[in-house]
């Protein structure tokens, strides 16, 4: 496990020196001053000017440039946002929770929905039920997401009027900000309207949840599907039906899990996909999110913005990934022994 | 089964939460409240300091009180702040004799220690005409409104008789002076609060962070995203209905109507799809005849606009009334004059320049144009009342002057930019418009077309007319209607004449709200107010109380 642990580590350190390298480069390639994209300071007067070049060591060779700009990210400076003249660190943190908040739901949501259709479809194979389960994991993972969005806006917002369309929660309702996953904040917060506050904003997360969770759910139904085919016709479940085990007892006890195991993995990896496609859900239903947030400072051509935010995002996506392998190393001994990361 | 039963009580929670805890007999939060999808972020949140319409609906009739209101359908002026009023017989001396059971807004900011007194009106007034004032110059030192109706210059002097009582000394006897008080623009701020922002060092948070004695006190504001004013629980009239108003700031006129459709906001600002929202039964539609004006104008200082045939043979090729059909959905009259025909002061006779093509053409020949030009139109970039879609208004005038043989080009910035270059003229002609701030016609005529409103740059035509300027004057010099009517024809048939701008419609303001909730809310003359809205209680509440 420890060679394992020094393995993701170094992957993790690599990786992010390469991430590093890549949004200082944009620095040079946006239009304007480097320093300026940087740090995002468009108000700087001269002399603002002459000190942020010191610091940035804008006129030493490209090396202690980049190691300029490295110990300003370490230190958790990620310059100003052009556009609102505020921290960025300080707005992603703001946002940062509302996306993870929004895709675990949507996460789960796929899981719950995804797993257990793949795994009906596997124990039905090549049956009507199997196969109009496949049909519609083609049809819902060929829907593009944005159309699927003001689909699902028009159906049960404006003509239905079940469920609100925009924003995580009623404007009524004051939640301070502590965690930044709404939920907790509610649960922890002193408001008579608590309650309210809870099944507003259930009620909010519904549609953009659901509409985010319709293609990796997709793509767990095939998943689970594939991997309950193996499992199934695994030499142990030979055996255990030879023994005289129940369908239950077999599916449940020896099938489930193994074909489980087998899932999780992929987790990790549908996270990533997740996360884009909530950033495109985001700006459709106004979640105070970071993908809207990008996608307004690509509008606003906010250069400082666009390089931190797509560091601090593939970064949090990395660690998820790091995170899921760790997760299935645990469970599967087997995986340890692998030598290549992936 | 042991996860099994965990899954069963975890739905059976959710479900519970889901359907909402309201057995404890009190009407729900959004029961309470009232979330107003509006247009646009107000620049401040004092009224003096800017005349856009979004500005005062979010603050005037929500966060303060004037002297003195228009009251009911024959906008008659009653008292408000002032319980009565005394003016000399020359007019030239007014005094109010004031409420003492008012109270400020008490804030997380702010707790008064006093009522309301005279202290309050003199600082109110003397910010504005008193250029020595401490506060006069906080926010840029410009009033708008009050330096269109040349405040300063009319009003010699505020005096404090005592506590509850102040007497306002003019230059000269004005009609409108009293109509002026009674406006959005004129509302009484609070000296107190004022003399602890001196104190503190932090005076240029007299505007942002406002207290008034409204039924309203602002709790929170985010730029661009929202407004939450609490109920005044001790406002002087006795307390509004809701507890809560939340302004939901959406620019963005489909989604105003999404939100609105999908019930998360109760009322809605200038809505589109007319049609849609009346065929539903949850919605209702209302508009208002509001007096306004949307009017095409030129800037009158420039080539080829300061040649006052250009001007006529331009709004004679101009098709008012496929304008009026196209633009207005029908909604609105085809203006013949700058005043509405619905004012007092409008005179039947007056003449109007018609649609006229073929004589454009010959004009503009006589002018030297003979075969044209090419010329700018800055289209507004939002939406208001009285012209709901400027750049689609560009476009039809510019078919419109292509068959005279003028070409256009279409400009368009950003609202607040837009404004700033116009006031610096850099355009040739404009779309825009003008909201009635009260019902004296007054109101029309100085702001928009007078020497000093284009001092300051609100009269964007850049027209100064000295004969035109003494009528307005022999207007406000005297009481008798009739005639000042007269005066107002004459000046009406100027500008016919000299057509610094060209009238195109006077429009009806539309509201959209969900037929829960009961109040008036729109009113002829400024601002929105929220004070009488409220909501009714669900059918399904009050059957499980």
């Amino acid at each position: 496990m420890l060679t394992f642990t020094l393995r993701r580590f170094s992957l993790f350190i690599f990786t992010m020196l390469v991430l590093t390298l890549l949004s200082f480069s944009l620095s040079f390639l946006f239009p304007g001053d480097t320093v300026i994209n940087h740090s995002g300071q468009i108000h700087a007067t001269p002399t603002e000017l002459v000190e942020l070049n010191k610091v940035y060591k804008m006129d030493e060779n490209i090396f202690s440039q980049y190691n300029a700009y490295l110990s300003h990210i370490l230190q958790g400076d990620l310059g100003q946002s052009m556009a609102s003249q505020s921290p960025i660190s300080d707005e992603i943190i703001e946002l940062l929770p509302a996306t993870i908040e929004l895709s675990l739901v949507a996460l789960l949501i796929a899981m719950l929905i995804g797993i257990p259709l793949g795994f009906i479809a596997a124990i039905r194979h090549n049956k009507t039920s199997d196969n109009a389960i496949l049909s519609f994991a083609m049809i819902g993972y060929s829907i593009p997401v944005f159309w699927l969005g003001l689909l699902a806006i028009h159906t049960f917002s404006i003509n239905l009027g079940w469920l609100p369309s925009a924003g995580k929660i009623s404007l009524l309702f004051e939640i301070d900000f502590v965690t930044g996953i709404q939920f907790i904040d509610i649960l922890l917060s002193d408001s008579p309207y608590k309650w309210q506050a809870f099944s507003n904003a259930s009620a909010h997360i519904i549609l953009p949840a659901c509409v985010i969770a319709l293609a990796p759910a997709t793509i767990f139904i095939r998943l689970s599907r594939a991997a309950m085919i193996e499992v199934l016709a695994a030499p142990y479940i030979r055996a255990a039906r030879a023994k005289g085990l129940s369908f239950n007892q077999i599916i449940f006890r020896h099938a489930i899990r193994n074909a489980l195991i087998k899932i999780i993995r992929h987790v990790g990896l549908q996270f990533a996909n997740l996360v884009t496609i909530a950033m495109v859900t985001e700006v459709i239903f106004s979640w105070p999110g970071i993908g809207r947030w990008l996608i307004e400072s690509i509008y606003q051509r906010d250069y400082t913005a666009i390089q931190s935010g797509l560091l601090v995002l593939s970064c949090f996506i990395f660690l998820v990934h790091i995170l899921t392998d760790f997760i299935y190393a645990a469970l599967n001994p087997l995986a340890r022994g692998n030598n290549h990361g992936s | 089964m042991n996860s099994k039963s965990i899954l069963f009580i975890s739905m059976v929670a959710l479900v519970s939460l889901l359907s909402g805890c309201n057995e404890d007999s009190k009407l729900s939060l959004s029961e309470r409240s009232i979330i107003y999808c509006s247009e646009g972020s107000p620049e401040t949140f004092n009224p003096q300091l800017s005349t856009s319409g979004t500005t005062s609906d979010a603050t005037s009739k929500q966060l303060y009180n004037s002297l003195i209101v228009y009251k009911g359908q024959s906008n008659t002026l009653g008292p408000s702040l002032a319980k009565s009023k005394h003016i000399t017989r020359d007019g030239r001396k007014i005094t109010f004799y004031l409420r003492q059971d008012v109270s400020f807004h008490q804030t997380s900011y702010f707790t008064p220690t006093r009522l309301f007194n005279a202290d309050d009106v003199l600082f109110t007034f003397n910010r504005i005409l008193d250029k020595e004032h401490a506060f006069h110059h906080v926010s840029g030192g410009q009033y708008p409104f009050f330096q269109s109706v040349n405040f300063s210059e009319l009003v010699e002097k505020v005096e404090k008789i005592n506590d509850y009582t102040v007497r306002f000394i003019l230059r000269r006897n004005e009609s409108s002076f009293l109509a002026n008080l009674a406006t959005d623009y004129a509302v009484i701020l609070s000296a107190e609060y004022g003399q602890q922002l001196t104190n503190s060092n932090s005076k240029h948070e007299i505007d942002i962070l406002p207290i008034g004695t409204g039924p309203f006190k602002l709790k929170d504001y985010r730029v661009g995203s929202l407004i939450r004013f609490y109920r005044h629980d001790s406002y002087w009239q006795g307390k509004a209905k809701i507890e809560q108003l939340v302004y939901d700031i959406s620019p963005r006129e489909t989604s105003r109507l999404t939100k609105l459709l999908a019930k998360e906001c109760d009322v809605s600002s200038y809505p589109n799809a007319h049609k849609k929202i009346a065929q539903r039964s949850d919605l209702q539609l209302e508009s208002i005849t509001s007096l306004n004006v949307g009017y095409f104008g030129f800037n009158t200082q420039k080539a080829p606009f300061d040649n006052k045939l250009v001007r006529q043979a331009i709004s004679l090729a101009i098709n008012k009334q496929a304008l009026v059909d196209n633009i207005y959905r029908s909604q609105a009259a085809r203006a013949k004059s700058i005043l509405p025909t619905t004012s007092w002061a409008y005179d039947k006779n007056t003449p109007e320049l018609g649609y006229d093509p073929v004589r454009a053409k010959s004009l503009l020949a006589e002018a030297g144009y003979p075969q044209g030009f090419t010329m700018d139109i800055w289209a507004m970039p939002v939406q208001r009342t009285y012209n709901p879609n400027a750049v689609k208004m560009a476009k039809l005038i510019q078919a419109d002057l292509k068959k005279i043989g003028v070409k256009v080009k279409i400009v368009s910035y950003e609202w607040s930019t837009f404004l700033r270059r116009l006031s610096l003229g850099e355009h040739q002609s404009f779309l825009l418009g003008w909201n009635a701030d009260h019902p004296d016609p007054d109101n029309f005529f100085t702001p928009m077309l007078s020497c000093s409103a284009n001092e300051i740059g609100n009269n964007r035509t850049f027209w100064c007319h000295k004969e035109y300027d003494d009528l307005l004057k022999k207007a406000l010099k005297t009481t008798d209607m009739s005639k000042r009517k007269g005066y107002y024809a004459k000046a009406m048939v100027i500008i016919n004449d000299e057509m610094p701008l060209l009238p195109i419609a006077h429009s009806k303001r539309f509201q959209a709200r969900g037929s829960d909730v009961e109040g008036d809310i729109l009113s002829k003359f400024g601002g929105i107010s929220f004070y009488q809205a409220s909501k009714k209680a669900k059918l399904v509440n009050e059957a499980s109380n």
